[in-house]
């Protein structure tokens, strides 16, 4: 794989260093008690991509049930019950233990500060406190599914989720101890954008990354504490039967999804925004072009952030709200819209008359731009009150978040993970695989989820676990299309783990990156830098000018 | 003590200069003061203004407690932003529900021909008349193979 | 807002040469305490958030039950010369406001180098601390006295406040809930505050160096403006 010269480049300045963060100390205890971002972003996504891995296989169990209308599953009956808990737990799992806290945990932790040009995150000791909350929480999941097991939905609606057995409250402990996790993350990099930027970098000079980053660290900061009192009161209402969601005793249901999706709805852009964070970087990188409207993607972030905060209703809009809260929540929802649709435009500019170069990250964006596209249309039929009626709760709905959680985040979040792979491993991971992987990806997942537009506009409700014959040939396509993904993901795990074989010889800027991260070796020394850098160009400085020796 | 650097000092004695036994005294009799207000007031009934006048005396305090206890009034901008938004998401949350709550329709719907000379619900279907019902027990387990 | 940048430039990256404090990943230490109170600025808008949310649902609550909300703080006040007046929620305001102004003239005295004052001073705002659980205490013993218990527990049988409706029993939730989660937080803050006692008889404060002073600080005054949020929505309405 040729390296490419660009302006940022210094191919064959430096010696590689002999020691590195991953080889500095060894033995455990310099992996468990380390404060450095580095390893701690490590071992998240080691973490996270086993929590992907078990959520994909209650995935495939899903898919695997739905491929007849007598739910079968290797022969046996999947009762009712079985089903739910496979859906709950596909849903919470990758909720909580991998979207939320994958990109934050993993890249952004490796990647800002050196994106910052700094030594290490505000509190390095707070990072390892959220690694090991995580740790805890996925513990106390993983006993709840094997002591028990849920089968309430992700969404444990009351007042089912406060009266039927299963491991209910250990659970949402859990998800508890996830959420301080997630809240600690947030607060982490907050305090990190503000006071730990190299000397000559403003707001305005900052990578798109980190505005992406920020924004989402803010949205943690602000809404995960309502879903920790949530969990709270779900959990003593469960216990004590206090009275505040269970109508039987005087509660309102209604009022657990008020609370609920006041913390869930801007959860979504937690989502969402690290990988368009993700994309701002690998669009100008593989266009060789300057981003194009820098100023309107940083601030387009930001208000995203803060709008999420004002569109909760919109998924609640046949619960039983009064018709002013709807009407008003599906007008703000609309709104919500119009940042994304500037992102989008403002990338596709960006790659107009660009050097485009179609290496595996570029695949990824590529495929993100197309499916966000869906992802974020699709949504604008469910927040129009007429249709949604219709759509709520039906595999369209299941279809949309797919497209915007899976088709959009996961793309770039395994976009991001290539291209920052040399960085973080010092390896170049194999090209050839990678194209290939990538191209399954896409067809894989639309052929999963594309059908589910259909599915759901027909009628098929979500969470069920037979059906009327009729849209069989749809699921069928549809259980099919998730052995794809399947086995695109069995090929990114392969061809990723086999790099790590190869010796440690990538280079420093293998793509050509503009940003600070791609100053340091491959992979970096435990503190970033050998001397502070100082930021001596604009944010994605693709003019033409003398290599810098 | 170890040696400063000359800004350093600087630093803290301007740090120092900020507030001081003086002014967090006068705080805290601005504070005592307004709780023997608010506790009067409650002793005068303003209908609905009640809870405002409360909130309204309650947050006149926070203030006080937030720019002199807590130095809002003297340190950088971005904490007091952080407080502030803080209280505004909140105002969001508490907004945004009431207004749905607040809204909902009756137990008849606007749009129902008049009732008023209906068959009378009987008390055992009135949830207003009814006997509580029996203390939850969560449901039993499923039937179900480990 | 930008970096420090000169601090960096004049200190050559290697920041404060002397002070045993200073965390090697931030350039100086002006910069380290300007983070870590941004940092604990942060988590007081989770706190506030977090109890936030107790003050929601018990603001709807309330306009749910409204008639049995009213009745139910009448519980909440005392006999003070005949008539009902909320003493012990007053005087713990009052505990509370003082024990603000105690912790704050600790961190004025931890700034400016008074070691004895210090401690001195935190020592107090413990003791009101605890004067303030020792009232919640009381509190808490009358209540379970009397029945008036959350949810499933809810077991009054006195004319007022019947166990007819929900309303009852849900009010006290919250207020065992609110109340409870700010006794769980001062009990916590009490913690914080004698380890800020030792370290500070053995001389770790100084005006160099008084971050975790501050910041305990910011911490014990955002629980007092809790409670100055909670005495008036239990105990003034009527």
């Amino acid at each position: 794989m040729e390296p490419v010269l660009t302006s940022g480049a210094r191919i064959g300045e430096r010696p590689r260093p002999k020691k590195n963060y991953l080889n500095e100390t060894k033995g455990f205890k310099s992996w468990a008690l380390t404060v450095d971002h580095k390893r701690i972003g490590i071992m998240y996504l080691v973490g996270t991509l086993s929590a992907f891995l078990l959520g994909g296989i209650f995935a495939l169990l899903v898919r695997l049930t739905l491929l007849t209308p007598q739910h079968k599953l290797f022969g046996l009956q999947v009762t009712a019950e079985t089903y739910n808990r496979f859906f709950t737990l596909h849903g919470a799992i990758m909720v909580f233990l991998f979207i939320i806290p994958s990109i934050p945990g993993s890249l952004t932790n490796f990647v800002l500060p050196l994106m910052l040009g700094a030594k290490d995150v505000a509190f390095p000791r707070l990072n390892l406190a959220s690694l090991y909350l995580w740790i805890v929480g996925a513990i106390m999941a993983i006993a709840s599914m094997i002591i028990g097991a849920v089968d309430t939905g992700w969404t444990f609606y009351t007042p089912y989720s406060t009266t039927t057995s299963g491991t209910v409250t250990l659970m949402t402990a859990a998800v508890f101890v996830l959420g301080f996790s997630s809240i600690f993350t947030g607060l982490n990099f907050v305090a990190t954008v503000h006071k730990l930027r190299a000397p000559g970098m403003g707001w305005f000079d900052m990578p798109l990354f980190v505005w992406g980053m920020y924004s989402t660290a803010v949205i943690q900061v602000l809404a995960t504490p309502v879903l920790g009192i949530t969990l709270v009161l779900l959990m003593l209402e469960r216990v004590f039967q206090i009275g505040i969601f269970d109508s039987r005793i005087g509660g309102d249901p209604v009022l657990f999804q008020h609370f609920f999706w006041f913390y869930s709805h801007p959860a979504v852009y937690i989502m969402i925004l690290p990988g368009m964070a993700i994309i701002s970087e690998l669009i100008p990188t593989f266009s060789r072009k300057t981003i194009f409207g820098y100023r309107a993607i940083a601030y387009s972030s930001v208000s995203l952030a803060l709008l999420s905060f004002i569109v909760w209703g919109h998924h609640m809009f046949v619960a039983g709200q009064s018709q002013l809260a709807v009407v008003i929540f599906s007008a703000l929802t609309f709104l919500v819209a119009i940042p994304s649709g500037v992102k989008v435009f403002n990338w596709l500019t960006t790659m107009y008359q660009g050097n485009i170069s179609l290496e595996t990250p570029m695949l990824y964006a590529i495929s993100f731009l197309m499916l966000f596209a869906i992802g974020g249309l699709t949504g604008i039929f469910l927040g129009t009150l007429s249709t949604d009626v219709h759509l709520t709760d039906t595999y369209f709905v299941v279809a949309h978040f797919h497209y915007v959680m899976m088709g959009s985040t996961v793309t770039a979040f395994i976009g991001g993970l290539h291209y920052w792979w040399p960085k973080m491993t010092g390896r170049m991971p194999s090209e050839k695989w990678g194209r290939i992987a990538a191209v399954l990806w896409f067809i894989g997942f639309n052929a999963t989820f594309l059908p589910q537009f259909i599915l759901g506009s027909r009628g098929m409700p979500r969470r069920y676990y037979n059906y009327l014959d009729q849209f069989q040939p749809l699921h069928a396509f549809s259980t099919v299309g998730s052995w794809i993904i399947g086995l695109s993901l069995f090929m990114t795990a392969a061809y990723l783990l086999a790099s790590l074989r190869k010796p440690m010889d990538a280079p420093d800027n293998p793509w050509g990156g503009t940003t600070m991260e791609w100053q340091t070796s491959s992979p970096p020394i435990t503190h970033n830098f050998e001397d502070q850098p100082v930021l001596e160009h604009e944010p994605y400085d693709y003019r033409p000018k003398a290599v810098t020796h | 003590m170890s040696s400063l650097t000359e800004s350093h000092t600087q630093h803290t004695e301007a740090h120092a200069h900020h507030g001081g036994p003086k002014i967090y005294t006068a705080n805290l009799f601005a504070l005592l003061f307004l709780t023997v207000i608010t506790v009067a007031a409650a002793s005068f009934n303003f209908g609905s203004a009640n809870v405002v006048i409360a909130l309204a005396i309650a947050t006149v305090k926070a203030i006080l407690v937030g720019l002199f206890f807590m130095h809002l009034i003297w340190d950088k901008p971005v904490n007091a932003i952080i407080l502030i938004a803080a209280f505004l998401f909140l105002g969001i949350f508490l907004m945004f529900d009431f207004l749905d709550v607040g809204t909902r329709d009756h137990l008849q719907p606007r749009n129902m021909p008049n009732m008023d000379n209906a068959t009378p619900v009987p008390d055992s279907m009135n949830p207003l008349k009814a006997a509580p019902p029996q203390p939850l027990t969560p449901a039993p387990a499923a039937e179900e193979h480990k | 807002m930008s970096t420090t940048t000169t601090d960096v430039q004049s200190h050559g990256g290697h920041g404060e040469p002397d002070n045993p404090h200073h965390q090697h990943h931030f350039a100086t230490m002006e910069q380290q305490f300007d983070t870590s109170k941004l940092g604990m600025w942060l988590f007081l808008a989770t706190e506030i958030l977090l109890f936030g949310g107790l003050f929601v649902g018990f603001g709807l609550m309330q306009s749910r039950y409204p008639r049995e909300f009213i009745e139910a703080h009448e519980h909440l006040k005392q006999d003070v010369f005949g008539r009902p007046f909320p003493l012990y929620g007053a005087i713990n305001t009052i505990v509370l406001l003082v024990s603000s102004w105690t912790m704050v003239m600790g961190v004025n005295a931890a700034q400016t180098d008074q070691k004895k004052k210090t401690v001195r001073y935190l020592v107090l705002t413990i003791l009101l601390a605890c004067v303030f659980l020792g009232i919640k205490y009381v509190e808490y013993s009358h209540k379970f006295h009397d029945g008036l218990l959350p949810g499933m527990f809810y077991a009054h049988q006195s004319e007022d406040l019947i166990k007819g409706t929900h309303g009852y029993a849900t009010f006290f939730a919250f207020y065992f809930m609110m109340t409870g989660l700010h006794g769980i937080h001062v009990l916590v803050g009490i913690g914080l505050l004698s380890w800020l006692v030792v370290r500070a008889r053995r001389g770790e404060f100084s005006s160099e160096y008084y971050t975790p002073v501050d910041l305990v600080g910011l911490y014990w005054h955002i629980v007092d403006m809790i409670w100055i949020y909670l005495f008036p929505l239990y105990y003034l309405i009527s």
